[in-house]
């Protein structure tokens, strides 16, 4: 997996960001996860995809890191349907971008939107899975990448 | 004064635009909508001048949804508001009938100036 291929998804999750006010995110430095057990906070969109490559890049983040966001542009609502439907927007950014940048030889799934980490996922055997932190004041959600290799 | 119609799924989407306009005096929002379907059923009844469309929706998508409401009256404007930002999503959907395309995220600035333009094109058919 190059670093220009992960790019495509850090920067789908930085434009998000930089479009809210106030909000000045720093993308940190990736490390390698284990992919027998996926790191993940209270809320995560996942993407599939397929294609050319195929495995998943998700966005995990903590409660409070989406309470934060929502709270910046102005939502009093902070209630779990709205964090998760704030994570849901977040990933569909990531996946647009995606889908934009790909093209046709990837297909790229409509986000998927849960508490944690579904049960029994399991990321791509024998990929290597990036965890990429993104940091905005106390908090560091993670954007993970996990594809297979191109052969 | 436009009388506007929200269409998105995300309820954090349809409730920012709603405080963008919040004492607005050239646009009011006339309805809100979480599918295509309650878009379509809104559009029937209450005819709003211009409509904020998301694409990737439940039960009945954007670009199914932008065809039907061109069926009941292709005077009605709709800007397409998605994060699916691609050239072929954007030319489907205006070959549909939306008259504008805004990429998801966007600032409230980007918005407002985008349903500005929505509003002041021409209605379908004059000259």
């Amino acid at each position: 997996m190059n670093e220009e291929f992960v790019n495509v998804f850090v920067e789908g999750m930085m434009r998000y960001l930089g479009h809210l006010p106030d909000v000045s995110a720093v993308v940190g430095t990736p490390y390698l996860m284990d992919t027998d057990d996926p790191v993940h906070y209270d809320i995560t969109g996942i993407i599939g995809i397929s294609g050319e490559r195929k495995g998943c890049v998700y966005f995990t983040a903590p409660r409070v890191f989406l309470s934060h966001l929502l709270a910046t542009q102005g939502e009093t609502d902070l209630s779990d349907d709205n964090l998760l439907d704030l994570s849901g927007e977040i990933a569909n950014t990531i996946a647009g971008n995606a889908r934009s940048d790909f093209g046709k030889n990837f297909q790229i799934s409509v986000p998927l939107v849960v508490e944690g980490l579904p049960t029994g996922v399991h990321l791509p055997a024998g990929v290597r899975s990036f965890a990429i932190p993104i940091s905005w004041r106390n908090y560091t959600p993670l954007l993970v990448v996990a594809l297979e290799q191109k052969n | 004064m436009a009388r506007l119609l929200i269409v998105d799924d995300s309820n954090v989407i349809r409730s920012r635009i709603e405080r963008i306009y919040e004492g607005d005096s050239n646009v009011i929002i006339a309805g809100k909508a979480s599918n295509g379907h309650e878009a379509v059923e809104f559009v029937n009844t209450e005819r709003p001048d211009i409509v904020t469309m998301d694409l990737t929706m439940p039960e009945m998508d954007g670009i199914a949804c932008i065809t039907e409401i061109m069926a009941i009256d292709d005077s009605i404007k709709i800007l397409v508001v998605s994060a699916l930002s691609d050239k072929a999503t954007g030319i489907q959907a205006l070959s549909k009938g939306a008259r504008g395309f805004l990429c998801k995220p966007f600032t409230d600035v980007e918005l407002r100036g985008a349903l500005e333009k929505l509003n002041m094109s021409k209605t379908r058919g004059d000259k």
